[in-house]
């Protein structure tokens, strides 16, 4: 990637890129059209910038648990899990992009898991942007003032949708119409992938436990 | 504490008697138990000190009587003066206290000059200010007024108006009478609310009825059956109350047992209703008065509380009494639950089948249909602590409610009303970052952002001398800076 990178100048050229690459994100949240289209066509991003991203929208929500005001977000710690929150965000997101790639990849879509991935970390900056600024907000204003966090928090999501739409729509060169058709059926496709993940999951443990079984019986008889 | 070391043991032998062997062992009802308890925010149980101590179980002996009481139905308390509804000895009793104990003064079991004189049935009775006693003489189908000394005065019966259904049977059940001599009763297999007469035995209509609820899916269900079918499956009928009480106010405190499980909040156990039946009870808690908020369904003595009867202090708090697991929970005129104790059992202090709850003071009496006694509790320290602390802040004496509230904190440090009382207090005294911490920790969305706002406001008058600096600066900076790079770059160009 780096040596397809046009204008690498300075000391270290991988970090300008990967700089250049992380701000591009301000540039796609804006104009998703453009922004998506030559976010692989022309290398204008990158995996480790949609990582950072990626990255910094876990960190944001578990902030967001830890230091929001109460007024607007009730966290029963007793119940919370750090690595599942955190997950409860990842997870969805990897499936969903393979879920996606699955089906684009035998439906004329032009975009490869990789450019999946990166657009779907892209499309996600806004949630970082505003919910992080929000945190500090909450603290500030009063639950009868709840509107402004109510109506910053809708748009955050909003936005990243739209963004989500726009990333597939120009990353796999789908019409509006079609993208919505492979919307709806890559989220029937991570309920698939889910159900073959439980399904594997608990033949193995079932396997394990037969094993497990085996050697407990032999150990009593042995006895 | 002790004495619930002594309990438990006891409790769990009824508990493995009476309970087959897939049940728990460790409890009746599958909870860990514990005698007292409140819920915390999250609605999770929180044991508590005790609030109420059983001063005393009456039973037949205790009184003086040669055979037991049959079935009561219901207490009623005028001053110090104590009357049961001994129902399946068609009597009741009055008797009197005195210190810990109660005398018996009278044996009520009939009416001078009544036709029939005796009763039948005597489900509930209520003596006014003026010791007029009205008693609700079940199976005779009257309600009978008497005065003090027992003589007929005049009756209350089933109603000409076809309003009332004229097939059904007048069953009168209980009463409450308020200071105009107005009866409003409440009848057996009637569920269009509470009957109501005027003094002089006329029979004015229907009040409070309680509406009748139906969902969706029983809707489209119905639509689907046919006539047969339809005639076959329970109409919509609106809920019947169980209990009806008087409050201090003059408004009625109505319960309602018989609902379907997952109807508990919609159907609103316990309701205080005025003079057009509408329901005026305050709910500002996270959750309704409804007793427990967790329940068990697996277990023989299962669902939610079943509130069979209320009973209001003079200060505006009211408690309930379960029947399924005979509990009283206390409310808070706001509708915050102060407590809940009590449980299924026959030692002091639990009870088999309670029917009927009254107040003497502070002192609660329940009577027990089962066991046939009157359980009498009076309030530890700390319940008093609670009393004082919530009428010292109707009163308007709220730093001394704060201190009180401290008080009540130092015996219980779950008690979220007390910080919401102690925050209440320091907002008052303007220290608006210590309230905000007291309410914070009780969770209290509404305070706290009062108290925010003014310490906010505060904040920003104290810093105001560098804050509107600031925020000039970042408005006109961008711009002066805006401003010297197009002149450099008009310069520039040039």
């Amino acid at each position: 990637m780096i040596n397809a990178s046009r204008g690498v100048q300075g000391r270290h050229p991988g970090l300008t890129r990967y700089f250049q690459t992380l701000r591009y994100a301000l540039h796609v949240i804006v104009r998703p059209f453009d922004g998506f289209w030559d976010l692989s066509r022309e290398h204008r991003g990158s995996v480790a910038a949609a990582n950072t991203i990626i990255a910094l929208a876990l960190i944001t929500r578990v902030l967001k648990l830890q230091y929001t005001s109460f007024q607007f977000l009730m966290v029963h710690w007793e119940t919370v899990n750090v690595v599942r929150e955190m997950l409860s965000i990842l997870l969805p997101l990897l499936i969903w992009c393979c879920a996606n790639w699955c089906w684009t990849t035998l439906f004329d879509g032009k975009g490869s898991f990789r450019d999946v991935y990166m657009g779907m970390g892209y499309a996600i900056t806004p949630y970082v942007l505003l919910q992080l600024p929000m945190i500090l907000l909450s603290n500030f204003i009063t639950v009868k003032e709840g509107s402004f966090y109510g109506v910053l928090n809708m748009v955050s999501l909003l936005w990243c949708a739209g963004l989500f739409i726009a990333a597939m729509m120009q990353i796999h060169d789908f019409s509006l119409g079609k993208t919505i058709l492979f919307t709806i059926m890559s989220l029937f496709g991570m309920l698939v992938i889910v159900f073959l993940l439980l399904l594997f999951f608990s033949l193995l443990s079932d396997a394990a436990g037969y094993f497990v079984a085996l050697y407990r019986e032999i150990l009593f008889r042995l006895n | 504490m002790r004495e619930r070391n002594l309990r438990l043991p006891a409790l769990l032998a009824a508990a493995l008697l009476l309970a087959s062997s897939f049940l728990p062992a460790f409890a009746l009802d599958g909870y860990d138990y514990t005698y007292t308890y409140n819920y915390d925010f999250w609605g999770e149980l929180r044991e508590s000190p005790d609030v109420y101590r059983v001063e005393s179980v009456i039973n037949y002996r205790d009184i003086g009587l040669d055979s037991p009481m049959k079935t009561p139905q219901s207490l009623f308390v005028r001053g110090s003066e104590l009357y049961v509804c001994d129902t399946g000895n068609n009597r009741i009793l009055q008797l009197r206290r005195k210190g810990a104990g109660f005398t018996l003064v009278r044996v009520i079991d009939e009416v001078k000059g009544a036709e029939p004189s005796s009763f039948n049935a005597p489900y509930d009775i209520f003596v006014d200010d003026e010791g007029w006693m009205y008693v609700c003489d079940q199976n005779n189908n009257r309600i009978v007024k008497m005065d003090a000394e027992a003589n007929y005065v005049m009756s209350f019966v089933k109603p000409t108006d076809e309003t009332f259904t004229q097939t059904l049977a007048f069953l009168p059940a209980k009463l409450v009478v308020d200071v105009a001599g107005r009866v409003f009763a409440l009848c057996k297999n009637v569920n269009k609310g509470l009957m109501k007469y005027e003094a002089d035995g006329t029979f004015t209509g229907f009040i409070g009825a309680s509406e009748a609820r139906f969902n969706w899916y029983d809707y489209i269900w119905k639509l689907l059956s046919t006539k047969e079918q339809r005639a076959q499956q329970q109409n919509f009928v609106p809920t019947e109350y169980e209990n009806i009480c008087l409050d201090p106010e003059g408004f009625i405190f109505a319960t309602i047992a018989i609902f379907e499980e997952g109807d508990i909040t919609s159907t609103k156990p316990i309701r205080r209703i005025n003079s057009i039946g509408s329901d005026i009870l305050i709910r500002n808690a996270e959750e309704i008065p409804m007793g427990d908020l967790d329940w068990d369904s697996a277990s023989e003595i299962n669902g939610p509380s079943r509130l069979v009867d209320v009973t209001v202090f003079d200060n505006g708090i009211y408690v309930a009494l379960d029947r399924v697991r005979g509990r009283l929970f206390g409310y808070d005129k706001q509708g915050h639950m102060l407590w809940a104790f009590g449980g299924p059992g026959g030692s002091d202090g639990y009870f088999k089948r309670p029917t009927s709850l009254e107040r003497m003071g502070y002192d609660l009496l329940v009577l027990d249909q089962q066991e046939c006694s009157i359980t009498v509790f009076t309030p530890t320290e700390y319940g008093s602590l609670i009393y004082s602390a919530t009428e010292q802040y109707l009163q308007g004496a709220y730093d001394e409610s704060a201190e009180t509230w401290r008080r009540v904190l130092a015996r219980n440090g779950n008690y979220d009303l007390a910080y919401i009382g102690i925050g209440r207090a320091l907002l008052r005294e303007d220290q608006y970052r210590e309230a905000m911490h007291c309410f914070e920790v009780a969770r209290d969305r509404k305070n706290y952002g009062e108290a925010l706002r003014l310490y906010r406001k505060e904040w920003v008058e104290e810093n105001a001398g560098w804050i509107f600096p600031l925020i000039l600066a970042l408005l006109v900076g961008p711009l002066l800076i805006g401003g010297i790079r197009k002149m450099r770059a008009e310069v520039n160009g040039r």
